[in-house]
């Protein structure tokens, strides 16, 4: 057979096949997938009438959609939870909150969040009410609503469990401490261990009282309601009493009103009860200004012309805290500081002759006093301590081994 | 009584905030934010008691010619004028103690932008050379622990500053390393020390133990 003869016997029958197939294809293409716009506009096909619904998103719905009174609160709040539905975000889909009183009733917008948010508190409410919550997904017109929720009901509640943890802690802490104190009431002995900044306090009002020169307590800059305020003003006390028996001048500059208050009393009574009222002079603490930096210049200002012997910075102190102790230094006071403030440490530490770190602060009070019942405080804060390393040590050992536990355990809301 | 009182209100004061932090009863809570709100009056009241001990203690050194008495002066007149002002400002006079709706100043606002910040920018700037001359001191490598301070100090230096990156990629690197492992268990053992003194502190304060903060001497 010649060439040509083969090629046309293949070839018709090829052709018919292809005929057969092409008009299916094409049929398929305008089915399955969606035409081009400007051929589906232009050619004014049943394509183009289509067009518009095929383009608009239909945004899924939420899930597992719950509402419930919100624990823990003083009442007139339900909390709406619920699963976002997969690739919210890449959807851009909005939520709207809807409340009704009934399931089947009035729908209202509450609120509306983006994408990312699967929690809502509505507050406002009254309490023993029932409510109905139904939330919308919406991306542009396109809308998917979820199923409404059960009957809710706000409610006042008593006790906010998610702190039981701290309570547990606190009734811990308490019992250690309240245990130790009716320990030490019953006369046993109690070791605390030596505090080199608080055994210089004798030797620093001494040093004070041989030069004749002036004594400078700064109680820090915070109010009475800080506790590190407060544990000064116990220090105050203290030094006060030293002061009176040595005839020492004492100087006590105040930044809060309340603290400058509360410190006169406490160096008055100080005095009173070292049997020397008649050395009290009010000016003796004094009030410079509510203003961080002017009292800083204040004090600097005293320090650099009066060059007082000793200087206690004992309290809470911010950026003012090196400013005041190197200006000190400078002046070659004794100085004894102490503050809780992590931040202001390491200045104490390099400008002063002695710091009291941290809890030191909080224990100078029993430990100068050496008075049992105080002591007896320290002790049981120990133990607590002693219980917490254990879990600590504990918490790290299981969260190597991926047991959350004991993290979660000690997680505080 | 003189003492009783005291401690009964410390108690009271003391117990209401932790109740509130456990129990979510509206009543309590409103208590105590009245409380909260009570601290800010008796603050200003004693703002007052404040101004006036410092009106006679500088009027007292003016007239004995104490030591730095010119400063006094300088305090007092400071007082006044900023004080009127104030005062003046906020009955309205001046057009108040901001700036006026137009922008331009009050005699207030001008003399807090042009006279208080700066002095007060001044204080706070003094702080570089206070740090400059206390570093010197505390980096001297007098012994092993002060050479341990001494190197990371230097390291958490260069690894702060552009200069150290350029050097060596292990300035930063190190430094992070300082600041978040060692450096940070420091700070949080201590956090939680001052923490668990803080709570005993204020257990003492609340059962009435520790009661030298009123003046009442030692504890009983």
């Amino acid at each position: 057979m010649p060439v040509s003869s083969r090629y046309r016997v293949f070839s018709l029958p090829l052709a018919a096949i292809l005929l057969a197939i092409i008009p299916f294809l094409v049929f398929s293409a305008r089915v399955d997938g969606q035409p081009p716009p400007e051929q589906a506009g232009a050619a004014g096909t049943p394509g183009a009438a289509l067009a518009p619904e095929s383009t608009a998103v239909q945004p899924p719905a939420v899930e597992a959609l719950t509402a419930a009174d919100t624990p823990g609160d003083e009442g007139g709040s339900v909390t709406v939870k619920w699963t976002e539905p997969a690739g919210a975000a890449d959807l851009g889909l909005t939520y709207k909150v809807m409340r009704a009183d009934s399931p089947e009733g009035q729908y209202t917008e509450v609120c509306e969040l983006a994408a990312g948010e699967s929690e809502y508190m509505d507050a406002g409410l009254t309490d023993g009410r029932q409510y109905c919550y139904k939330v919308l997904s919406v991306v542009g017109p396109g809308i998917a609503e979820s199923a409404p929720t059960l009957p809710a009901s706000p409610r006042g509640n008593w006790f906010r469990m998610f702190r039981l943890n701290a309570l547990v802690l606190l009734i811990v802490f308490s019992g250690s401490v309240l245990f130790y104190i009716a320990r030490a009431r019953r006369g046993k002995p109690i070791y605390i261990r030596k505090i080199a900044g608080l055994n210089a306090v004798d030797e620093a009002v001494g040093r004070a009282t041989e030069m004749g020169k002036k004594i400078l307590y700064i109680p820090g800059i915070m109010s009475i309601d800080e506790i590190q305020t407060i544990a000064s003003l116990a220090i105050l006390g203290h030094v006060a009493r030293l002061s009176a028996q040595y005839n020492a001048d004492l100087e006590v500059p105040n930044k809060d009103p309340l603290t400058f208050a509360s410190a006169r009393e406490t160096v008055r009574e100080a005095y009173l009860e070292a049997g020397r009222p008649d050395l009290f002079r009010e000016e003796m603490v004094n009030y410079v200004t509510y203003d961080q930096f002017a009292y800083t210049a204040s004090v600097t200002g005293k320090m650099v012309r009066e060059k007082p012997a000793t200087n206690f910075l004992i309290g809470s102190f911010y950026a003012e805290s090196l400013l005041l102790a190197e200006t000190g230094q400078s002046v070659g006071a004794i100085q004894i500081s102490g503050t809780a403030e992590v931040a202001q440490l390491p200045f104490f530490v390099v400008a002063c002759d002695y710091t009291l770190i941290g809890e030191e602060l909080y224990a100078a009070s029993a430990y100068l006093s050496r008075e049992p019942v105080l002591l007896g405080s320290i002790k049981g804060q120990d133990l607590t301590k002693l219980l917490l390393m254990l879990a600590l040590g504990l918490g790290v050992i299981l969260e190597s081994f991926g047991v959350a536990f004991v993290k979660d355990a000690f997680r505080m809301q | 009584m003189r003492k009783q009182v005291p401690l009964l209100l410390t108690f009271c004061a003391g117990m209401i905030p932790i109740i509130a932090l456990f129990v979510p009863e509206r009543h309590v809570s409103t208590v105590s934010t009245t409380l909260d709100s009570w601290l800010i009056i008796v603050a200003g009241f004693a703002l007052l008691l404040g101004v006036v001990n410092v009106i006679q203690m500088n009027t007292n050194k003016i007239r004995r010619k104490s030591s730095g008495w010119p400063y006094a002066i300088v305090l007092l007149a400071g007082l006044a004028i900023m004080g009127t002002f104030g005062f003046a400002g906020a009955f309205d006079v001046f057009g108040g103690i901001a700036t006026r709706p137009d922008g331009s100043s009050t005699p207030f606002d001008w003399l807090y932008q042009n006279a208080f910040l700066p002095l007060q920018g001044t204080m706070f700037a003094l702080l570089a050379f206070f740090m400059a001359s206390a570093s010197y001191r505390a980096f001297r490598a007098r012994n092993v622990e002060a050479t341990i301070l001494l190197i990371a100090a230097l390291i958490v230096m260069f690894g702060r500053i552009p200069f150290g990156e350029m050097v060596t990629k292990w300035f930063p690197i190190t430094t992070e390393w300082i600041m978040a492992r060692p450096n940070m268990a420091a700070q949080r053992g201590i956090m939680i020390g001052a923490g668990l003194g803080a709570a005993s502190m204020a257990l003492r304060v609340i059962v009435g133990i520790e009661r030298s903060y009123l003046g009442l001497g030692k504890g009983e």
